[in-house]
């Protein structure tokens, strides 16, 4: 069990410039994400995309803004649990016992959630017989690709994750690749590569169909697809693999008694609490009147919950308020060197 | 001015009058139509505003896609080739009378 002044819920622009917030009146956190990054959608979706609205930056990409606010938390120390996801969250004692899917567990008075619109998930097949082998031979990611080795396998999508493995897998199984129309979004030099991979035979590409339906006994036999005008084929598989990207999902938060308004958590904007005492949502994932989904917004918004953490962190404390061009304790904090 | 129409998945018709300028996935967030989700805002980038144009001289009378549309589509739930994401579709007196199917789910 880890103790802390704060679980952070999404390392994306907000969440982190909350901890620097969080860090500054002397509390600590716990960050969590489900992405094996830290960034949020600026590192998920947009990278290389420039953004043009952040104050005094005229200019900066997705990744620039993720490593600075990186760089401007460094000195407070904080620990990041990616690739984890907040499961459950339960009152004890007036401090919440949050648990992770990986089986962590923290105790903590407050808990912000700056969760965007959700956890990335994959997307997953539409058929409802692929969850009966969902984990074990529809998969959506790849772990160990030796346990395709002279398999049957067939790849459904037309991105970059699609064309990679397609064409990896096709030096040690045989694979087919599905996608819905004829053209690809990946990599010009992938689909050019697929192509070639076809023509030689070595890839059975099939174009203008989507999945159909999955059949086995017991273990996973053949994946039926079909094409807009109804005909369908089956082709024997041992594995599936689908590749259509992610999808944000709002998952375990919708369960946590909070109050919800469509996928968004109504807050006040005093210090951006919810419904239960100690609970905070900042960022994308809040609402109120005049909310505006912008970067900006969620640093104001993650200051304000900072400062609404403290008195349930330090209730035999009262909160000052300082500036850091004058506060030496703020400076101790962030490790600066006073020079006067 | 245009009048929309929204038909969910299971048959249920919503009309709803959407101002010039607007785009059809805001049309329907702003009347509370369900079915349309519009998570990123209408920055083409989650495929969450997915509908069919199910009368195909609507679909050829619509602009057409710009770069990058199909290839969120391919992220949607069931895309046909008469998919379209309703965030690019912007709002003219010539869209009236426009009915756009939704699918099952968004995601």
């Amino acid at each position: 069990m880890i103790k802390t002044d704060a679980v952070i819920v999404g390392a994306g622009p907000t969440g982190l410039f909350c901890a620097h917030q969080l860090g500054i009146i002397g509390l600590k956190c716990e960050i969590v994400d489900n992405l094996d990054k830290i960034g949020g959608q600026c590192i998920e979706l947009y990278p290389d995309k420039p953004i043009y609205d952040i104050p005094a930056v005229p200019e900066c990409t997705g990744e620039e803004l993720t490593n600075n606010l990186i760089e401007q938390i460094k000195s407070f120390k904080f620990n990041f649990h990616l690739n984890d996801r907040v499961q459950e969250l339960k009152n004890e004692n007036d401090k919440w016992i949050v648990k992770t899917s990986n089986g962590k567990e923290f105790e903590t008075p407050n808990v912000i959630i700056a969760g965007g619109v959700g956890s990335f998930e994959p997307r997953k097949f539409p058929t409802k017989s692929a969850e009966k082998y969902d984990g074990k031979s529809v998969l959506y990611s790849i772990r160990d690709k030796s346990i395709f080795k002279d398999k049957s396998v067939v790849i459904f999508g037309g991105g970059d994750s699609a064309l990679d493995w397609a064409i990896e897998l096709s030096k040690t199984s045989k694979i087919t690749l599905v996608h819905r129309r004829d053209e690809f979004r990946g990599a010009p030099a992938s689909v050019q590569k697929v192509k070639e991979l076809s023509e030689s035979k070595v890839i059975n590409l099939m174009t203008r169909y989507s999945i159909k339906d999955v059949k086995g006994n017991g273990s996973l036999e053949s994946v039926e697809v079909k094409s807009e005008t109804g005909e369908s084929k089956v082709i024997n598989a041992d594995y599936v693999l689908g590749f259509f990207g992610l999808i944000m999902q709002l998952g375990p938060i919708a369960e946590w008694g909070l109050n919800l308004d469509k996928k968004t958590i109504p807050v006040n904007t005093e210090n951006f609490e919810t419904n239960k005492k100690g609970i905070f949502a900042i960022g994308d994932i809040c609402t109120y009147p005049g909310k505006l989904k912008l970067i900006l917004s969620g640093f104001h918004e993650g200051a304000l919950a900072a400062r609404g953490c403290f008195k349930y962190a330090r209730p035999n404390e009262k909160y000052r308020f300082e500036f850091t061009t004058s506060s030496s304790t703020i400076k101790d904090r962030l490790g600066v060197k006073e020079n006067d | 001015m245009a009048k929309i129409k929204y038909i969910e998945f299971n048959g249920k018709e919503h009309e709803a009058d959407v101002a010039n300028g607007l785009s059809v996935m805001e049309g329907a967030i702003q009347n509370d139509i369900p079915g349309i989700d519009g998570d990123c805002g209408g920055g083409m980038s989650c495929a969450t505003c997915h509908v069919y144009i199910n009368d195909d001289e609507w679909y050829k009378k619509l602009p057409e896609k710009e770069m990058g549309e199909d290839d969120m589509l391919d992220q949607a739930y069931e895309p046909k080739s008469n998919s379209r994401l309703s965030c690019q579709l912007i709002v003219s007196d010539d869209l009236d009378g426009l009915k756009v199917h939704m699918p099952e789910k968004q995601a």
